[in-house]
């Protein structure tokens, strides 16, 4: 199938592309990995995409204050091939290399996949395990949300209309922090069926397991890892995961409990 | 494999076509551009069920679309067949007042380019009173189920049955009886590149020329004669490079007859160009099929006979040329496999159901059978304790019993199955994974092998197809052979390369029997203008059908040029013969080159009592018996499972196979592999699931999933050969092999790796979470 016309305009300054996503049937376009074949299959149908890959403050990485920080333009593949400064104990590098396909990976961006919201997206899962937080701007200014907060629900977030994902903030792992992540899919590249992330940083006082590739957004607990606390937290808060789901969920937490090392087998 | 010396048969020649294809120069029916050509997309039925009540178009955009009423004339494609019983369909170009599945067309839309084309589609509305669907093979069947047709009265294309009036008393004597049910899921073709149509009147020719991806353009041409009316002569059927078929493009599209019909309408070329949406959710559907076995064995193994109910799921319509029983005529005469045992009987039900119609894929019905009944033989080996080779080396046909006519009168041509077998099982190491086993596996997972056995028949002619009497029964098959007058020789067959390299092994076959430079040979095919008529390329056929028919033009043309030759060489006939491209007297050498210049350009230098029959002859062929070809194969497999996510990970492939005489090495382990793959995606990944409305829910390669290469592992390919007593060089068909091998390899060998916890599969594919609910159930 293909789109339906549209027009496409390309701003430099993100002042210019607010400006121009306050008109009816703008829409952001980033990498186009999970926009372009919405519009092939016609489940997009904007009058205007707004390119935002062009504007270079969207293509920023950089220490910054106790953190990363990430513009939302920054590609997968950027993250995969350590062109950004590590602040995880190399969890976002080898979270991006788990995404999609090489070629997908060349052109998908953070803030895109965020955006997207898609429940089985890794960014998803992993920037709420690391306690992101997400900045966005908009014709009435900046603000900032955690990621957790960000995501309000599949494929559901916290941005009004006209605003923009300018970036995301990571705070930095202490060195004696761990982290396990866990994808399991059917086949590489494809999207999770299942992700457990634990991060276990002891100078920061954190344990958190995520659960993600769920049916709504991550579910998200905080404090010691525990096999009850998972099984309790899916049925609370799983919605209507079947049997199969709510074992692979909780098997996936499981393995990325053992890999960060809060859990042994 | 590397094959023996020279360009001939049994040489690993490198693919002549690569050169263009890997260098992006293939010539696919999205790279045809005509001026002035147009764009066409279709609206599709929504609802799987249902009267169309109204079609509302746009006054403005009227003329670019075309509806059922506006084809007046045009024949619904019916694919009848000859077998007692069968029930006709009738399937229009667009939907005539009733649509039977998703997807179904029912205006054709034309535009400038595909985007405006589906802008139109867009804006038409159709109203419908939908009705109830039929989404299942065995609730097609209900007493209660809608009707598709409603003059048939059910939902069964066709009932058959294979009886033995003596069963019960055979069945007797057995001491085990083990049933089981199967399902093999919908899957669908993927070819690279999807079907595609640009279609043209010729006004000086008075022809409708069509461009089509197809692998049988002389079938194409003969099925758009019977649906537009007109004669075959006003019909060109182009394939120009085609991008893999597997039998997708072996099916005349309801697609093709509408774009034909419009461009004898409008002064411009159209064109449809299917999306993978379109080839996933509405057309290229193959394989569902459900079982109900019996086997009766005796306590060590040995089976007593085997019966069977069998579904296959057939879709709306029967699809053209190979009809909606097909699949079943094949499900009731090959699950014998490569056994000999006493007793057999089996019905089977072709089901209408409101999906698209069931297409044969590489392998046909076999691979749904060899899963059935390999999984069958291995319920049988844990019943008896005994280790599932074993219990396949009792029941094997031997081969000091070849050739073999089985009980379903399959006549095996030749070979060593349980030979075959048994490189299998030293191939994989059997023992050795034994013996793994009883270790346990460091990070928990289960191991386990599975075997399979299977033989494969291609190149099945006339005899076979007359009796299931379908539109297209294989009779000779055809070459032109000419020499032109540079000496070159141009081979012309009316089968079609979809990939499968035949411009390199035909080439090779006439370097075998001129010992032409392979160089100097072109091979014209796929263009019913310039080709003999043939029902191309399907069933594992064309090495042995088109091989035998280059062979056989080749000899002609070799005695053509002989006496030729002879004269020039002022000797008498009988003492030159053919060598390395030349005519080779005691006394001299005429290369076939200066044979043709001197024919053609020089004939003034020929004695007046010269031969007139020159340089260009048309031979068929069909092999000694047409009964086909019997290849065969084991596959051996080693997975790991994770019993705790239910995933499968195949740690070790092996394969035995035996096609014949091989005519290029190489490209049979191509095929040998690429099939694997296929098998790999049946076995694991590839399902087109429909809820209960009938709809579609995969339309995409995110729903849809095909291996990769990371799922995919490199396969042991090792060979046999044993050649064909019936064909020109002794080979045999072996194009859909590794396709069959894989469900049946890999479902035993996961039932081995959970042996321990109970479980055996059932369905395909072998999904985690199918997997997780097996062991879940077993656990309770
Ligand atoms: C074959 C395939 C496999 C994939 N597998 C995976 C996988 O395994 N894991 C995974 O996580 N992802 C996967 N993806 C998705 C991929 O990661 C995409 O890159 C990502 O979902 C979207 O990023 P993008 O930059 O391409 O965004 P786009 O496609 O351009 O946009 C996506 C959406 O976000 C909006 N948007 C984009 N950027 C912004 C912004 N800065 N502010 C506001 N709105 C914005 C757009 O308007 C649009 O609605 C896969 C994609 C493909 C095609």
């Amino acid at each position: 199938m293909k789109p339906v016309a549209f027009d496409y305009e390309r701003p430099a300054s993100l002042e210019d592309a607010i400006a121009l996503l306050s008109g009816a049937g703008a829409r952001v376009l980033a990498g186009g990995q999970s926009l372009g074949p919405m519009l092939n299959l016609r489940l997009a149908q904007p009058e205007l995409l707004v390119d935002i890959t062009y504007i270079p403050e969207l293509k920023t990485a950089e220490r910054q204050g106790d953190g990363l920080w990430l513009g939302a333009c920054v590609t997968h593949a950027e993250i995969e091939d350590g062109a950004v400064p590590d602040v995880t104990n190399g969890a976002l590098a080898f979270v991006a290399g788990g995404i999609a396909y090489r070629a997908v990976r060349n052109r998908g961006t953070v803030g895109g996949s965020l955006a997207h919201a898609d429940p089985a997206a890794d960014w998803v899962t992993c920037l709420s395990a690391l306690g992101a937080d997400a900045v966005i701007a908009g014709p009435s200014g900046e603000r900032r949300v955690p990621v957790s907060e960000f995501l309000s629900g599949a494929f559901e977030t916290a941005l009004e209309v006209g605003e923009i994902l300018r970036g995301v903030w990571i705070p930095t792992l202490s060195s004696a922090a761990s982290w396990g992540y866990y994808k399991f899919c059917r086949k590489a590249g494809d999207f999770a069926e299942a992700i457990g992330a634990v991060l276990q940083d002891p100078e920061r006082g954190i344990v958190r397991t995520v659960l993600g590739a769920t049916n709504a957004r991550p579910i998200v607990i905080d404090g010691a890892y525990g096999d009850e606390s998972v099984r309790a937290s899916i049925d609370s808060q799983g919605g209507d995961m079947d049997a199969y789901d709510r074992q692979v969920h909780f098997v996936t937490a499981k393995r990325a409990a053992m890999i960060a090392g809060v859990r042994v087998a | 494999m590397d094959g023996v010396e020279g360009t001939g048969v049994g040489a690993s020649v490198p693919r002549r076509e690569d050169d263009r294809y890997m260098r992006g120069r293939g010539q696919y029916i999205g790279d045809i551009k005509l001026a002035g050509m147009k764009d066409v997309a279709f609206l599709r039925s929504p609802v799987a069920h249902g009267h169309i009540r109204a079609v509302d178009i746009p006054d403005a955009l009227r003329s670019k679309v075309t509806i059922a009423a506006d084809m007046v004339g045009v024949k619904a494609i019916r694919a009848v067949t000859a077998l007692p019983g069968f029930k006709v369909s009738e399937q229009p170009a667009l939907a005539d007042g009733k649509v039977r599945y998703v997807g179904e067309l029912l205006a054709m839309c034309v535009a400038g380019d595909r985007a405006e084309a589906e802008d139109i589609a867009q804006a038409i509305a159709v109203d419908f009173d939908e009705l109830p669907a039929v989404h299942d093979m065995l609730q097609a069947r209900e007493a209660d189920a809608p009707l598709l047709h409603e003059q048939w009265g059910d939902n069964v294309f066709l009932e058959s049955v294979v009886d033995d009036p003596n069963f019960d008393t055979v069945a007797e004597k057995a001491t085990v009886h083990i049933m089981r049910e199967f399902r093999t899921a919908r899957q669908c073709m993927a070819p690279l590149e999807g079907r595609g149509v640009v279609a043209q009147w010729d006004n000086r020719l008075e022809q409708l020329v069509v461009y089509s991806a197809t692998q049988m353009p002389h079938i194409v041409r003969t099925g758009l004669s019977d649906c537009l009316g007109i004669d075959h002569g006003k019909i060109r059927v182009i394939a120009p490079d085609v991008g893999g078929g597997f039998g997708y493009k072996g099916i005349l599209l309801p697609e093709e007859v509408a774009i034909c019909w419009l461009a004898m309408q409008v002064r411009h070329p159209v064109r449809w160009l299917e999306d993978r949406r379109e080839q996933l959710s509405a057309n290229a559907n193959c394989r569902e099929h459900h079982y109900v076995v019996t086997a009766h064995a005796d306590s060590t193994g040995r089976l007593i006979a085997l019966e069977a109910k069998a579904h296959v799921d057939s879709g709306a319509y029967s699809a053209y040329p190979f009809s909606a029983c097909l699949e079943a005529a094949q499900v009731g005469s090959i699950l014998p496999g490569p056994y000999d045992f006493e007793g057999f009987r089996c019905t089977t039900w072709s089901s209408a159901t409101n999906k698209p119609p069931i297409l044969p894929y590489r392998g046909v019905a076999r691979t749904g059978v060899c899963f059935a009944l390999e999984l069958m033989i291995d319920a049988i080996a844990r019943e008896v304790g005994r280790e599932p080779h074993e219990v396949r080396q009792l029941n094997l046909v031997p081969a000091s019993a070849m050739p073999f006519d089985n009980i379903t009168a399959k006549h095996f041509d030749s070979g060593d199955y349980p030979e075959c077998l048994r490189r299998a099982v030293e191939a994989i190491d059997v023992p050795g994974i034994r013996a793994r086993q009883a270790k346990g596996e460091a990070d928990g997972r289960l191991i386990g092998v599975g075997l399979s056995i299977f033989c494969e028949q291609g190149a099945h002619g006339t005899s076979v197809y007359s009796g299931w009497g379908i539109p297209m029964v294989p009779g000779h098959e055809q070459c032109s052979a000419r020499l032109t007058p540079d000496g070159e020789l141009e081979l012309r067959i009316g089968a079609h390369s979809h990939g499968q390299g035949l411009e390199t092994t035909l080439a090779q076959v006439a370097n075998e029997v001129l010992g032409i430079d392979i160089d100097a040979v072109k091979l014209v095919h796929g263009d019913t203008q310039y080709t003999p008529y043939s029902t191309g390329t399907w069933g594992s056929r064309c090495m042995v059908m088109s091989g035998g028919a280059v062979a056989r033009a080749c000899q002609a043309i070799g005695e053509r040029a002989a006496r030729i030759g002879a004269t020039l060489l002022q000797t008498d006939v009988e003492s030159v013969q053919i060598e390395n491209g030349n005519v080779v007297a005691p006394g001299g050498t005429v290369s076939l080159a200066e044979i043709a210049r001197v024919w053609y350009l020089k004939p003034q230098d020929l004695p007046p009592d010269v031969d007139p029959a020159g340089l260009e002859v048309t031979v068929g062929y069909k092999p000694d018996r047409d009964t086909g070809t019997f290849s065969y194969a084991a596959h051996a497999a080693l997975v790991a499972v994770d019993p705790e996510l239910g995933h499968v990970e195949i740690l070790d492939y092996a394969i035995v196979e035996d096609g014949g005489v091989l005519v290029n090495p190489m490209i049979v382990d191509g095929q040998v592999s690429g099939g694997t793959a296929q098998g790999i995606g049946t076995a694991l990944y590839e399902e087109m699931p429909f809820d209960a409305q009938g709809q579609p829910l995969a339309s995409t390669l995110a729903d849809y999933l095909l291996p990769g290469p990371v799922e995919v592992p490199d396969v042991r390919i090792l060979h046999m050969e044993t050649p064909s007593p019936y064909t020109e060089f002794g080979q045999k068909g072996i194009g859909e092999s590794g396709a069959i091998g894989p469900p049946a390899a890999i479902g035993n060998a996961i039932n081995d790796a959970l042996k321990e916890l109970g479980v055996e599969v059932d369905a395909l594919p072998i999904t985690p979470r199918r997997l997780l609910a097996l062991i879940q159930a077993a656990a309770t």
